[in-house]
This record gives C-alpha cells, sequence and structure tokens, in this order.
C-alpha cells in the first residue's frame, strides 16, 4: 500500500483520466503517436484569408461539425473542443456518469470577445445614414441574448459544468501562456485542501482568427516561416524566429490518491507539486536575472518534496522565441547546474496552444513516463551554441522517466511549474 | 507551504476602493449612512444607459511611471491604481514580494474609433471582400499596446510591475462569479498556510460601449433617466458603475507579527453556481451556503446586497433574504450597493466586502452578510465581523 499522504500531510493527487486534442489529431492516441513520430501538425492558415498577414501558419483545428458553415468564434471552439477531451477523459477515468463529476470545475481559456463576424453581422443592420457609432452597434445588439450568453466571460465555463455536472462554481482562468498549468494547480490544491476528492481541469485555446494572430505579429512574438510551416516552430535553435499560435485542448481528472484506489480507478500517473512565481520585470519579458522562472522551477521541485537531481526531463515552455528559449535554457541552468537533464518542446511540433498548452503539456509529460520514452524537438537543425542543452534533438527516444517537471512561463510575468510522476 | 496547526483566521488589513463617489474611505462611508442615495451619474454619454463614472484620479500617485501609465487604458489603470490604494491602507508596500495576487477580470478597452471604422466600411462589402479588407485595417490600424492592454491577465501583470507584487499571480475570468471565487480561494489558501499576505480584487470601467454591447445583448441594461433598484422592479434593469476595488488579505498571525490593524475579519466567504432552472434556484443554492451561516448571525447584521437589477437574480435574492428572516436572527438594514456605486461586475463583489469592512472598522456595524448574486449566472455570500482582539496591536 502506497502512502496516501505526501511528506506535507497532503492527500497525494493522482491523475485517473486524460483527454487530448492537438493538431496532430482527436485524442490521445492520435495525438501521441503524432509527438513521437516526430510530426508537425503546423500548417497554412485556410480558416480565413491571409492577404496582408506576416504570419499564415498555425496549428488550426477545424472541427468535423465545422464543415460547410462559417467557423466558430473562439469560445464555442473552446467549448466544443474542451467537452471533447473532457468526454474522453471521463470515459477513461470511469467517472462522471449520470450522477456528474463528484467535483468542481477549473477552466484554462482565453479571454472571450465578440468577435469581427458578430460585431459585422450587427454593423450590417444598421439601417441608418451617416457615420457608424458603436452606440447603433449596441442597439443593433439588445436583446441578442445568444451573443451575451456566448460572449460571457463565464459563459463557456458554465455550459460545461451544467453538461457534466461538475460541482460549485466553476472556475475560468487565465494566466497568459501558463493558464493551463494554473487550471491543474488550482484543483490540485482543492483536492489537498480537502474541498473535494475529485477535480476536472481543463486548458483549451481555439484563437486563431484574423484580430488575434495581428495582435500577435505586432509584438514580433510569431514566426513568419510562411512558405515551410512543418519547419517553422523550431524551439532551442539557433535560427528560431517565434512562435506559432495553435489550438486544442487537454483535460486531466484529477482525483485524491486515496479515492481512487478506493473506488479501484486506473492511476495513470501523479501530480507530485506545484510551483509558481510572478515577475515584475517587463510585460512581454522576463526579468534578465531569469528570477521568477527559476523561483517557479524550484517551488515545484520543493513542493513536490524533491531535489533538482531526481528530475528525469523536463516539458519545456519552449516556445521557439529568441528570448523565451535563452532565458529557460538559463533557468535550466541556475536549477539543475552543469548536467540538466533532457528537455524537449512539444511546440515544435504542436505549436504553441497559449491557454491549452500548459495542459497538454502534463498529459504529454504523464505519456512520456508511461510509454518511458522521450518526445524529441523537431526542427533542430542548427544548435545555438548559447543553448547547452541535450533537446532530444529530432528523434524521440526511450529513457528511463519517473519524474518529469513541466514548465509554462507566461507574459504578464506568470510563471507556473508543475511536477509529474509515475503512479506509485 | 507549512501547515498551521490549526486554520488561520483571515482578516481584511487594507481596503482599495475607488468608485463614482471618490476614493477611500470618506465618501463611502458617508454614502453608507445617507438614507437616501445620491450617486454620481453620467446619463448623457452612453445614453440610453445610465452608467456612474470614473472619478477624476490622480494617477501619478499609484503609478509613478508615465510609461507604465501609457501601457495600460482606464480598466487596467484603475485596477492598478485600487490595488496601490489597498497597498498603501494595510501598510504592506514592503510585504509585496511574498504577497499572492488574485485577480477577477474581464477584458480591456478596444479601440473603439478602428471598430467603428472598420465596421463602418466593411458592412457594405461583400464578405468575401471583407476578409481581405480586416486583414489590411487591423494590420495597419491597431496599436502594438493595446493588445497589452486588452488582456485580462494583464491587470495583474500590470499590478506586479507597477507594485512589485509578485509571490503568485492569478487571473478568474467570470463577471461577479470570479470575484467571489478570487476571495474564496485567496483565503482557503492564507487559511491552509500557503503564505500569510495576499492582494485580492478587481476593476471596471463601465464608460466602455465596448462593454456595454455585452451587457445590452442580454437586454438587461437599464434605460433612461436613473432610479434607485426598488424602483426598477419588476421588470429589473442593470445600471453598471466604474469601480476599482482590492483588499489586503492577511492571517491574524502574520497581521499581528507586523503590527497591523484589521479592519475585519472574514467569518465565511462561500460561494456556488445555480443552473438557475428547475428546481436549481439562485434563492436555493443561496439558502445552502447560508445554512451553516446561520448560528453566526447576530441580531441586527447588516446586508450589503450585491444585487444587480437583473430581474431574475434580484428576485431569487428578495426570497432568499426573506428566508433569511424567517429562520436566522433579527436581520439590520438591507443596502443595495448598486444604488450608491452602481452594478461593478467583476470588481462588485470585493467592492462590497471592502464596504463592509469600512463599515465594520469604522465601528459602524456589528456584523455584515455581502451578498453576490451575478447577472446571469454565480451565488456568493461573506460573513464580515469586527477583529475581536490584538485589533489595537
Amino acid at each position: 500500500m502506497s502512502p496516501t499522504r505526501d511528506p506535507l500531510g497532503r492527500p497525494v493527487v493522482a491523475v485517473t483520466g486524460i483527454g487530448l486534442a492537438t493538431p496532430l489529431g482527436f485524442g490521445v492516441a492520435e495525438s501521441w503517436a503524432g509527438l513521437l513520430a516526430g510530426r508537425s501538425g503546423i500548417r497554412r492558415i485556410t480558416r480565413f484569408p491571409t492577404e496582408h498577414l506576416k504570419t499564415a501558419i498555425a496549428g488550426q483545428m477545424d472541427l468535423p461539425e465545422e464543415a460547410g458553415r462559417g467557423p466558430f468564434s473562439s469560445p464555442e471552439r473552446v467549448e466544443r473542443m474542451a467537452a471533447m477531451t473532457t468526454e474522453e477523459a471521463l470515459t477513461m477515468a470511469g467517472l462522471g456518469g449520470r450522477t456528474g463529476f463528484p467535483g468542481p470545475l477549473f477552466l484554462g481559456m482565453p479571454p472571450v470577445e465578440v468577435e469581427w463576424p458578430q460585431r459585422l453581422d450587427l454593423a450590417r443592420k444598421i439601417d441608418r445614414e451617416g457615420a457608424l457609432r458603436y452606440a447603433d452597434l449596441v442597439s443593433a445588439a439588445e436583446g441578442r441574448e445568444e451573443l451575451f450568453e456566448g460572449f460571457l466571460f463565464g459563459g463557456v465555463a458554465a455550459r460545461l459544468a451544467d453538461r457534466f455536472g461538475t460541482r460549485g462554481a466553476p472556475i475560468s482562468i487565465s494566466t497568459a501562456c501558463a493558464t493551463g498549468a494554473s487550471s491543474i494547480q488550482l484543483g490540485v490544491e482543492a483536492i489537498q485542501r480537502g474541498e473535494t476528492e475529485a477535480a476536472l481541469c481543463i486548458g483549451a485555446e481555439g484563437s486563431v482568427q484574423p484580430e488575434a494572430l495581428i495582435r500577435f505579429s505586432l509584438l514580433s512574438a510569431l514566426s513568419t516561416r510562411n512558405e515551410d510551416p512543418a519547419r517553422a516552430s523550431r524551439p532551442f535553435d539557433k535560427t528560431r524566429d517565434g512562435f506559432v499560435m495553435s489550438e486544442g485542448a487537454a483535460t486531466l481528472v484529477l482525483e485524491s490518491l486515496e479515492s481512487a484506489c478506493a473506488r479501484g480507478a486506473r492511476v495513470l500517473g501523479l501530480v507530485l507539486g506545484c510551483g509558481e512565481r510572478a515577475d515584475s520585470f517587463h510585460r512581454t519579458r522576463s526579468n534578465p536575472d531569469g528570477g521568477a522562472i527559476i523561483g517557479a522551477m524550484r517551488a515545484a521541485i520543493e513542493d513536490a518534496g524533491l531535489e533538482p537531481g531526481q528530475i528525469d526531463y523536463v516539458n519545456a515552455h519552449g516556445t521557439g522565441t529568441p528570448e523565451n528559449d535563452k532565458m529557460e535554457t538559463l533557468g535550466m541552468r541556475a536549477v539543475f547546474g552543469d548536467a540538466p537533464p533532457p528537455i524537449s518542446s512539444n511546440k515544435s511540433m504542436i505549436g504553441h496552444s497559449l491557454s491549452a498548452a500548459g495542459a497538454i503539456e502534463a498529459v504529454f509529460s504523464l505519456l512520456t513516463i508511461r510509454d518511458q520514452r522521450l518526445p524529441p524537438t523537431i526542427n533542430h537543425e542548427t544548435p545555438d551554441p548559447a543553448i547547452p542543452l541535450d533537446v532530444v534533438p529530432n528523434v524521440a527516444r526511450d529513457a528511463k522517466v519517473q519524474r518529469v517537471l513541466s514548465n509554462s512561463f507566461g507574459f504578464g510575468g506568470q510563471n507556473v511549474c508543475l511536477v509529474l510522476g509515475a503512479a506509485p | 507551504m507549512t501547515q498551521p496547526a490549526a486554520p488561520e483566521e483571515v482578516w481584511i488589513t487594507g481596503v482599495g476602493l475607488v468608485s463614482s463617489l471618490g476614493e477611500g474611505a470618506a465618501p463611502h462611508l458617508a454614502a453608507l449612512e445617507r438614507p437616501v442615495p445620491q450617486p454620481v451619474l453620467d446619463e448623457e454619454g452612453f445614453a440610453p444607459f445610465p452608467i456612474h463614472p470614473l472619478p477624476p484620479l490622480d494617477l501619478d500617485r499609484q503609478i509613478p511611471r508615465k510609461g507604465d501609465q501609457r501601457q495600460m487604458e482606464p480598466w487596467q489603470r484603475l485596477g492598478t491604481y485600487a490595488a496601490g490604494l489597498a497597498l498603501d491602507d494595510a501598510g504592506a508596500r514592503d510585504r509585496v514580494s511574498d504577497m499572492h495576487l488574485v485577480v477577477a477580470a474581464g477584458g480591456g478597452e478596444r479601440d473603439v474609433a478602428l471598430d467603428e471604422q472598420i465596421a463602418a466600411e466593411l458592412a457594405r462589402m461583400p464578405p468575401e471582400r471583407a476578409g481581405h479588407v480586416l486583414n489590411a485595417r487591423l494590420a495597419g490600424g491597431l496599436r502594438p499596446t493595446l493588445f497589452l492592454a486588452q488582456l485580462s491577465n494583464l491587470l495583474a501583470g500590470n499590478i506586479s510591475i507597477v507594485h512589485g507584487v509578485t509571490g503568485s499571480s492569478r487571473t478568474f475570468m467570470g463577471e461577479e462569479q470570479s470575484a467571489a471565487e478570487a476571495v474564496r480561494v485567496a483565503a482557503a489558501r492564507l487559511r491552509e498556510g500557503r503564505g500569510g499576505i495576499a492582494l485580492v480584487g478587481g476593476a471596471y470601467a463601465a464608460g466602455r460601449w465596448d462593454m456595454l454591447l455585452v451587457y445590452a445583448a442580454s437586454g438587461g441594461l437599464w434605460r433612461g433617466p436613473w432610479a434607485p433598484l426598488a424602483g426598477r422592479l419588476p421588470r429589473g434593469g442593470m445600471v453598471t458603475g466604474s469601480a476599482g476595488a482590492f483588499l489586503v488579505l492577511e492571517t491574524a498571525t502574520h497581521a499581528r507579527a507586523r503590527g497591523a490593524r484589521g479592519l475585519a475579519r472574514i467569518a465565511a466567504v462561500a460561494s456556488t453556481a445555480a443552473r438557475r432552472r428547475g428546481e436549481d434556484t439562485a434563492h436555493a443554492a443561496a439558502g445552502r451556503l447560508a445554512t451553516p451561516l446561520l448560528s453566526a448571525l447576530r441580531p441586527g447584521y447588516a446586508v450589503l446586497s450585491g444585487a444587480t437589477g437583473m430581474p431574475v437574480p434580484t428576485a431569487a435574492e428578495s426570497a432568499f433574504l426573506a428566508w433569511l428572516r424567517d429562520a436566522g436572527p433579527a436581520q439590520g438594514a438591507v443596502r443595495f450597493t448598486a444604488d450608491l456605486i452602481g452594478h461593478s461586475v467583476e470588481a462588485s463583489f470585493p467592492a462590497n466586502l471592502g464596504l463592509a469592512a469600512l463599515a465594520i472598522g469604522a465601528g459602524r456595524q456589528p456584523q455584515a452578510l455581502v451578498t453576490g448574486f451575478g447577472m446571469w449566472r454565480g451565488e456568493a455570500l461573506a460573513l464580515l465581523e469586527p477583529v475581536t482582539e490584538g485589533a489595537a496591536a
């Protein structure tokens, strides 16, 4: 019988269900197979015209039910993908069903706003001479309850909570690129506090639309290698030129180990620790001393009751921006010294799924432990002498992996790291 | 984390409150004492919808660098400003590096003029051409800094940058309920020993067409001259108000150790989200939250109601308060804070907790129950009490 309390006396948190939707495929099996094969899910954007855009590639996810109609809005895409991965995770966990899910919902998702198709739809209804004013749009929107419920910030989570019968008030969280990891952290804390025996944690992203793409472009954050999409996302490579926006979702069913064992559930792995640290340096850059990144990595390892030397592999934040990869390298060397464990970036294949990334990467970390196989960093063609790390270049390989550190570092200085471990 | 032997008591040791009435304790305590509300209104700027506008802010006092001010729009500035007021009120500027931050956020300002211009041009265009032109207009017209000013989590980001709050940073989204959960989670973490001090709150800038668009779509915005909440029923209607509201929460141990005064003790904070259909009503959900509090309620407890004015939740709250009058001790005065400062969505629950803490801290109330029935979803309650011992430390 393995201990069901951690060294701090808190309930040990197990993962009993996972679900994935990534640009490599719908479902855990297809996504993971693509990742191990070193396949890229990045391609030319077909959802909308890309004239006048510096970046015309993304990890665009088309949903089957979108065929033959206009594209879904971001909240609708997020909701549908989150529902899909949650169905998969609940089936695996054998939880939910008619009585509903026995715990709260934590949803990592992007901020929501009325988008251009809706705005233009309102504008076309205005029958008035002279310059168009916002007041006219508002007047055309009055009483359109589907707009209200569709674009409320709490709307997606409320509908998912209703669908899966989760308990209490759902929490929607946004911590930029750390969002997916934050949703898991909230679930872990709720179980550790004894508020619940189970938590449903989701990260979902569906923001490949013109305005979001342009906004990131204006920050010079995106790769512009439009001619060769599969080779555009190049984390840790010397020729990296930015990240590639993508979409996707992941769901994790968390349970106290005690409760999972009591109901005879299959435990896929454990969430051993969570660490976070905010940066006060700049809106889009880390402090050059790496303090917050290092602090978050160390805090997660310490929260797991481990020493850095006990981490076997790091699932990188690894966005492929010149800045991130340099800072992450600094963090790796500071935390692990001269002999850091191997680190690879899933984003080389699936791009940066922003609000979903932390959750997707936590699932991939668990699969890495399950299969004892490290997914590669593809497009590693020109090593960067400033990055003295084993990035598992280009080809997956077998390794002995018991504990994984998964990094998530966000714009606005929000950094969250998770330590995932093998099932006892 | 180190686990305390027993759950820690959590105090409110700082209130940072800005509303149409002004900033800080004085104008808000005065408004609570006035029997007939004297709201500050703008009935023309966003007609037909009245709003409670932002007061003039001396931004330099809380956001000293002009560069920081330029990186934000009014919503983030308001929140960052109110967060600074809370830190000052708590005398906790020297504790920011280990302070945990939970922000309830909506979205930041859009470029309204650009939206109007693009919408006007594209509305008259065949859709297949509109997509191309949209790209050109956005790529040429959007300011790079505006993206960061729009991002929900960048209110927290700015609070970290301007005030140095770096213990942790979380942004909850989802209208009123996100703030109730923010306070609940922040308090629960302190209670179990995850840190000693936290900053929690939100902001809402009411004078924004882009936000009014979403709320107008509900059909529930009040139109025409302002009326107090009771006068808007039964049809109901919401009048939005600008507010920035942040609270410094602290364990009693942490506050005592640094000699900080507690304005009020959080005796309870709880929230849930009824589906609001069939038997799963907001009234019943709030009743379940209140049941464990019945024995703690003292005769004459004040109610600071966050009622929005939207018909369904406002009626549910009336029924809930009536039930509470029957089930619990004698109820004191019920104040609708929307009559004082308007409904401030994400800022509403922390603003109402702030008002309650100020009233209790000033010795004006023996106990206050704060309610938060969201316009669409979410039911929340908090019970605040005077800090009993060590208050003068």
